[in-house]
């Protein structure tokens, strides 16, 4: 498979990553390198196999539908950039 | 007293040769000393081990002690511990304090053991080689110019080095497995969903598990025994009978210990790529178990030579998705200029994640991106089945498969950080496990010409803990390479 610059700078776009023009180059080769390795299942024929997401085949357990975490709000906050009044605080997002 | 293994530390502290504060303090000495040279350590709490340390001393004292209480252990940075920082070797979460202790953190704790501190590790766990840590590498402690493999390189390096006589890791691809090898200890992934994963900070859901590293394998069965357990808050825990992992090992010594055990030889193990030393090693180790014993029968692996392709599927796929948490709003590091959202979090995660970490989240978001899905993702899941169904078909004619843990012995640091694909084929021998969820360790069975330990790497079908860890325990009673130490550790 081939890589673009363009391609990278899609892919780095959804992944929220800024990948400046200096590096690009060196990242869309050592993924191009990695797409190469992948690309050998290709050839594998799975015609009819079930995918496997999962290491046991277990269904999800269901728990009681009752309240048992307690409000932890402020402590899980604690480790936050920036938070005002309980809120997450981030640049404006409505003009 | 620092050189023990756990079960004659434990044997210690109760006849009371010395207290577990003295234990601690000496291997705190140790850690002061060593450490400088090895970088085992991102965190070393001196003060709350003494803590713990006498409060192991008050349970002895009243005769309430486990056969962990007092032992001083050290976590992998990316198990979430209480008051002691996270870090997950990334500047992401460089001062990141965990509110709660991981499910195996706390059984630990419970089980009366004496955290000293977070051991290094490769950034997110992505890595073989202890390399791409934002705290800088891990040495090898049989020749500090040499990886001790990764990503747990830190807890096998403090291992190895007697600053700790046990730590937990995280095995992903082959993270406890390939760096016990490289470090010449022992390591353990055990089934998926026997340990927790709550507070083990996620990388690739369907395939991480926690496990532990140790001289021995008894000390691995020890540990297990406390680590493993249901968990409601990790979903994918596995509620079923406790086991006492050390059940096989008390059995009195005979002369043909092994005897009925069937071990399977893929021959996909045993063609390309492994080392001649580490060749030579192997066959040296399978003698041994066929002395103990043991006969071996060979078996086939035909879709196992796809198993690192699969992994660069699915553990990127899984990891771009669980690292998206990491956007500069909830936790951890948040760039300092930006124009707006969108800048921000583009800016906030060129910042904060390492190459290696941004290479496996690209690679990620482009399998599951549209119009690739089926392509990647789809055909990866459907490689991992065979694999799977490889694996149940050698288990019908034998009870353990045997052979390498990696292709080579430790290599120097900076050999194979410049061509990713090189560095991951690392993990040829130790990804499959991952892939199928089934239990593998690592134990030392030789040295290569450079003087680099080797690890046999010890797989067996689901749940199949107690007898692997028999095979390795009756290996290292009739052998002593587990007691081999680097000419560091005995200074």
């Amino acid at each position: 498979m081939t890589l673009s610059i363009t391609d990278v700078q899609r892919i780095a776009h959804l992944a929220r990553i800024e990948i400046d023009s200096g590096q690009a180059e060196e990242v869309r080769a050592k993924l191009e390198a990695i797409f190469g390795m992948i690309d050998e299942l290709n050839a594998v024929d799975t015609t009819g196999v079930l995918p496997m997401a999962h290491a046991q085949d277990v269904t999800l357990p269901l728990r009681d539908d009752k309240v048992t975490a307690p409000d932890s709000r402020v402590l899980f906050q604690g480790g936050a950039p920036a938070v005002e009044d309980g809120l997450y605080l981030v640049p404006k997002v409505l003009e | 007293m620092v050189a023990g293994s756990i079960a004659e530390l434990a044997e210690a502290l109760r006849a009371k040769h010395y207290s577990s504060v003295e234990l601690t303090q000496a291997h705190l000495e140790r850690i002061a000393r060593l450490d400088p040279v090895l970088n085992a350590f991102i965190t070393v709490d001196c003060e709350r081990a003494l803590e713990a340390a006498r409060v192991a001393d008050a349970a002895i004292a009243a005769g309430e002690a486990g056969p962990l209480t007092g032992i001083p252990i050290a976590h992998k940075d990316i198990l979430a511990t209480e008051g002691m920082r996270t870090t997950c070797g990334s500047r992401m979460l460089a001062n990141y304090t965990s509110p709660f202790d991981a499910h195996v953190v706390g059984r630990l704790k419970h089980a009366g053991t004496v955290l000293v501190g977070k051991t290094n590790m490769d950034e997110f766990a992505m890595g073989s080689s202890s390399e791409t840590s934002y705290f800088g590498p891990v040495k090898n402690p049989w020749n500090p110019g040499y990886v001790p493999g990764g990503s747990s390189g830190g807890s096998a390096a403090a291992v190895a080095a007697r600053l700790v006589p046990a730590s937990t890791g995280t095995d992903t691809g082959g993270s406890i497995r390939q760096p016990a090898a490289l470090s010449g200890i022992c390591g353990l992934k055990p089934t998926y969903g026997i340990c927790s994963r709550y507070g083990l900070v996620a990388f690739a859901s369907s395939l991480d598990q926690a496990g532990p590293f140790a001289q021995t394998a008894r000390d691995l069965a020890l540990l297990l025994n406390a680590m493993a357990g249901f968990d409601p808050r990790d979903s994918t825990s596995l509620d079923r009978p406790v086991e006492d992992y050390t059940r096989a090992l008390n059995a009195p010594g005979r002369a043909k210990p092994l005897s009925g055990l069937t071990i399977g030889l893929p021959r996909e193990y045993f063609s390309v790529g492994v080392d001649t030393d580490v060749a030579r090693a192997i066959d040296a180790a399978l003698a041994e178990l066929r002395a103990l014993g043991a006969t071996t029968v060979d078996v086939s692996l035909p879709n196992v030579g796809l198993a690192v392709p699969v992994y660069y599927v699915i553990a990127p796929a899984e990891a771009s998705s669980n690292l998206s948490r990491f956007d500069g709003v909830r936790y951890g590091h948040r760039a300092a200029a930006y124009t707006d959202l969108t800048d921000m979090y583009r800016k906030t995660r060129a910042e904060g994640f390492g190459a290696e970490v941004k290479r496996r989240i690209l690679v990620g978001t482009y399998v599951l991106s549209h119009g690739y899905y089926d392509a990647y993702y789809l055909k990866a899941q459907q490689v991992r089945r065979l694999i799977a169904d490889d694996f149940r078909r050698a288990y019908t004619t034998c009870n353990v498969i045997v052979g390498p843990t990696a292709p080579t012995a430790a290599f120097p640091i900076g050999a194979k950080t410049g061509d990713p694909v090189e560095m991951y084929l690392n993990d040829i021998f130790t990804v499959a496990a991952n892939l199928t969820g089934a239990p593998a360790m690592s134990i030392p069975c030789g040295f290569d010409g450079n003087g680099m330990p080797i690890g046999l790497q010890i797989q067996g079908d689901y749940f199949s803990e107690a007898m692997m860890l028999n095979v390795a325990h009756r290996f290292q009673s009739a052998t002593d390479w587990h007691r081999r130490t680097p000419t560091m550790a005995s200074t």
